[in-house]
């Protein structure tokens, strides 16, 4: 405690403040070439026992930022042979003029923004432990303003942690959460995915953690358990088991992880349940009036029943955009050939948005409305499905993933940067996530073969 | 000097005396050369005669091979007749059957080898002692079939329509039989298209499957119908087999 303390007032001697709240979000682009700014954070270094959880901080904060698709960050191999760790290592002012044998020493900040380095930002801090806790002491500078360091210093945090890796990288998460915060990134600390893994012998629910750690089996059916998808409000999730014989719609609290009432309409089955976006409704695909699978609306508990069309094919995965809460996409088989994605509004004629080739499945709404994901095997073998993104209105078309197995399931980040998928490269299926660009792929799980990803939000 | 070597002097100053004369000499026919000695027959030889495999199921073939010298006839029985000394012959036969080799040189001395094919048949299928009443279980597993899809397809295929009618039979008696008995039309799927989708297209299967039956007069209260999607594949192979017997209706007792 002493120490944390003394810590603390060195600290504030050097200008520490708490960040109570975020500054301005930094807008644009700093070079003005439509780039990326450019960050560049050294290593941390600590001592006693949190000196071997630095290689799992640093590794993070790198991923989390290089992932955010929102930074550029500098390669550590240019960054000169002297480090700053705190505020008092910092040199302000302009460098001295530049001569052919002077050798930037890296405790000035404006050596951080010339070449090689040509950073815009610096992050620099240390690690520690005290009182058994992972501490970790964190600052971020702004190096254009580096003639005067306390103008130049954007936040300096103490965070604190588990004294172990987990409680490392849950540190760096939301150091480079604050960091990302101030370009605008919304922070995915406390989204979890939820899934589908057989690694018991059965097909069970799971959760984990957004970047692959802290799994956890949610459902002990010793059934089949699939299809999940979570409320707004990241408190439910719902899926489907065949716990009772014909596949059945259950939901359960994220909070208390008990099954919540559903009821279920009598029918061969019940599936692919997903939520309004006010959390008020639910939609999904029953054979309740006999005849294929077709599409319902109804209150979260399963009751007000509503039948939303009636097209004598397979309707099923209906997904309601986010931001107008009426329009639907879904998957039909109608028209008598392969199933192909459909936008329903309301009271409209479904039409169809993929142009009738391949198997296209899995859609999936973006954040803002504008967008779906999905997985389609246009242009391959049947079951080839690749990740695609298209822009409802143009019907503009991006491919994210393309000769690296089957990829379905996509779904989005609340940040509306990140997507989460399956992808199956021989035997196995396993969760990755990228950037909606295709870019930064990651893979989460390793046991077991696991499917049907959905990026829940954080809970409320 | 030895008397060899007078002789060779001689006979050197006979020849040049015969070589100063202009005269052509009268060629002197040459002795005939030793008679050969007479011809050594060897006897022929059979260096291996075998059949490979020695056992075959019927129908497939069982390569004969051979290797012999020393012959000028060689021949084959079962209506192969002359082969070459070092030779290969697949052969069909449809029971075991001995296969001999027979040689012989000019000396009329001759060898046979024999190579027998083994021809397995199936065992007789054995028939199990009839049963007073066979269970309801046994009789859907061994008169109930699998009906087969194809790909993304719901409807009843041509070549399934048999079976379907056998189902239908089989069931009608079952449910005679077994009042009590319900069955449960599993609709699967290959693990192609999406699992969501497939959900509802093995419900399709498993749908059209009992209202064909229906049709066929077996009571709809007596089957129920569940899709497995692709969650339970009886196979995983990557291949258009596999796929085929995936895309399936199977029939099993309600529990």
């Amino acid at each position: 405690m002493k120490l944390l303390t003394s810590a603390i007032l060195v600290l504030g001697a050097f200008g520490w403040l708490a960040a109570q709240q975020p500054g301005p979000p930094i807008q644009g682009t700093i070079s003005g070439q439509g780039q990326k700014p450019a960050i560049a954070i050294p290593d941390f270094r600590a001592s006693g026992g949190a000196a071997p959880l630095m290689a799992s901080f640093n590794e993070t904060v790198r991923s989390d930022i290089e992932n955010s698709g929102a930074l550029t960050f500098v390669a550590k191999s240019l960054y000169p042979a002297q480090v700053p760790q705190q505020p008092s290592d910092l040199i302000g002012g302009a460098p001295p003029p530049q001569t052919a044998t002077q050798n930037p020493q890296g405790f000035r900040l404006a050596d951080w923004g010339n070449a090689p380095v040509s950073a815009n930002y610096l992050g620099i801090g240390y690690g520690a432990e005290q009182n058994n806790q992972f501490v970790l002491f964190g600052w971020l500078y702004d190096i254009s303003q580096a003639a005067n360091l306390q103008g130049a210093q954007i936040f300096g945090k103490i965070y604190t942690g588990t004294l172990d890796q987990n409680g490392a990288i849950q540190v760096a998460h939301q150091y480079a959460a604050d960091i990302l915060a101030r370009f605008g990134v919304k922070s995915l600390i406390g989204t979890r995915v939820v899934f589908s893994s057989n690694r018991t012998g059965n097909k069970e629910i799971w959760t984990m953690n957004w970047d692959g750690t802290d799994e956890k089996q949610l459902t002990h059916f010793g059934t089949i358990s699939a299809f999940p998808s979570v409320s707004p409000d990241g408190a439910k999730v719902a899926f489907t088991s065949w716990l009772r014989e014909s596949p059945r719609i259950m939901i359960f609290s994220l909070v208390t992880n008990r099954e919540l009432p559903f009821y279920n309409q009598r029918a061969s089955m019940n599936c692919c349940l997903s939520f309004s976006p006010d959390g008020k409704h639910v939609i999904f695909s029953s054979t309740a009036a006999g005849g294929p699978a077709q599409l319902y609306i109804a209150n979260p508990d399963g009751s007000g029943l509503r039948r939303l069309a009636s097209s004598g094919a397979i309707d099923t995965e209906p997904k309601i955009n986010p931001k107008t809460g009426t329009d639907i996409v879904f998957v039909s088989g109608r028209g008598g050939g392969n199933p192909q994605i459909y936008l329903m509004s309301e009271g409209g004629e479904a039409q169809r948005l993929t142009d009738g080739t391949g198997d296209a499945t899995n859609p999936a709404w973006s954040p803002d409305g504008t967008k779906i994901a999905f997985a389609w095997t246009r242009g391959f073998e049947p079951g080839n499905f690749n990740i695609f993104i298209m822009d409802v209105v143009t019907r503009k078309l991006q491919q994210l993933t393309n000769n690296e197995g089957r990829n379905e399931n996509p779904t989005w980040a609340s940040d509306g940067a990140h997507i989460v998928y399956a992808n199956k490269r021989g035997r196995d299926s396993q969760i990755w996530t990228m950037l909606a660009d295709g870019t930064q792929k990651k893979q989460l799980t390793r046991v077991g073969s696991n499917t049907t990803p959905v990026w829940a939000p954080a809970a409320q | 000097m030895t008397k060899r070597n007078a002789t060779l002097v001689l006979a050197a100053a006979a020849m040049m005396t015969l070589a100063a004369c202009h005269k052509k000499p009268v060629a002197q026919t040459p002795p005939p050369p030793p008679p050969p000695p007479p011809a050594q027959v060897e006897k022929p030889a059979i260096n291996f005669f075998n059949a490979e495999p020695s056992s075959i199921d019927k129908g497939q073939g069982s390569s004969l091979r051979w290797s012999v010298t020393n012959a000028t006839n060689i021949s084959l029985d079962q209506g192969i007749g002359q082969v070459s000394p070092n030779g290969r012959r697949t052969v069909y036969p449809g029971e075991t059957t001995t296969y001999t080799l027979t040689v012989s040189n000019e000396g009329g001395e001759s060898a046979t080898a024999t190579a027998t094919v083994t021809v397995n048949t199936p065992p007789p299928v054995e028939q199990p002692a009839p049963q007073p009443v066979q269970s309801a279980a046994d009789m859907l597993a061994g008169q109930v079939k699998d009906i087969y899809f194809d790909y993304d397809k719901d409807d009843i295929r041509e070549d399934q329509q048999a079976t379907l009618q056998g189902n239908a039979t089989a069931l009608k008696q079952i449910f005679a039989a077994h009042p009590d008995f319900t069955v449960v039309v599993e609709g699967n799927c290959d693990e192609r298209g999406s699992a969501e989708y497939n959900l509802a297209l093995g419900d399709r299967r498993a749908s059209k499957a009992k209202e064909a039956l229906v049709s066929l007069g077996v009571p709809a209260d007596k089957m129920r119908t569940i899709s497995y999607g692709k969650e339970r594949p009886v196979c995983t192979d990557q291949s258009e087999d596999c796929y085929q017997r995936n895309r399936h209706d199977h029939f099993a007792a309600a529990q």
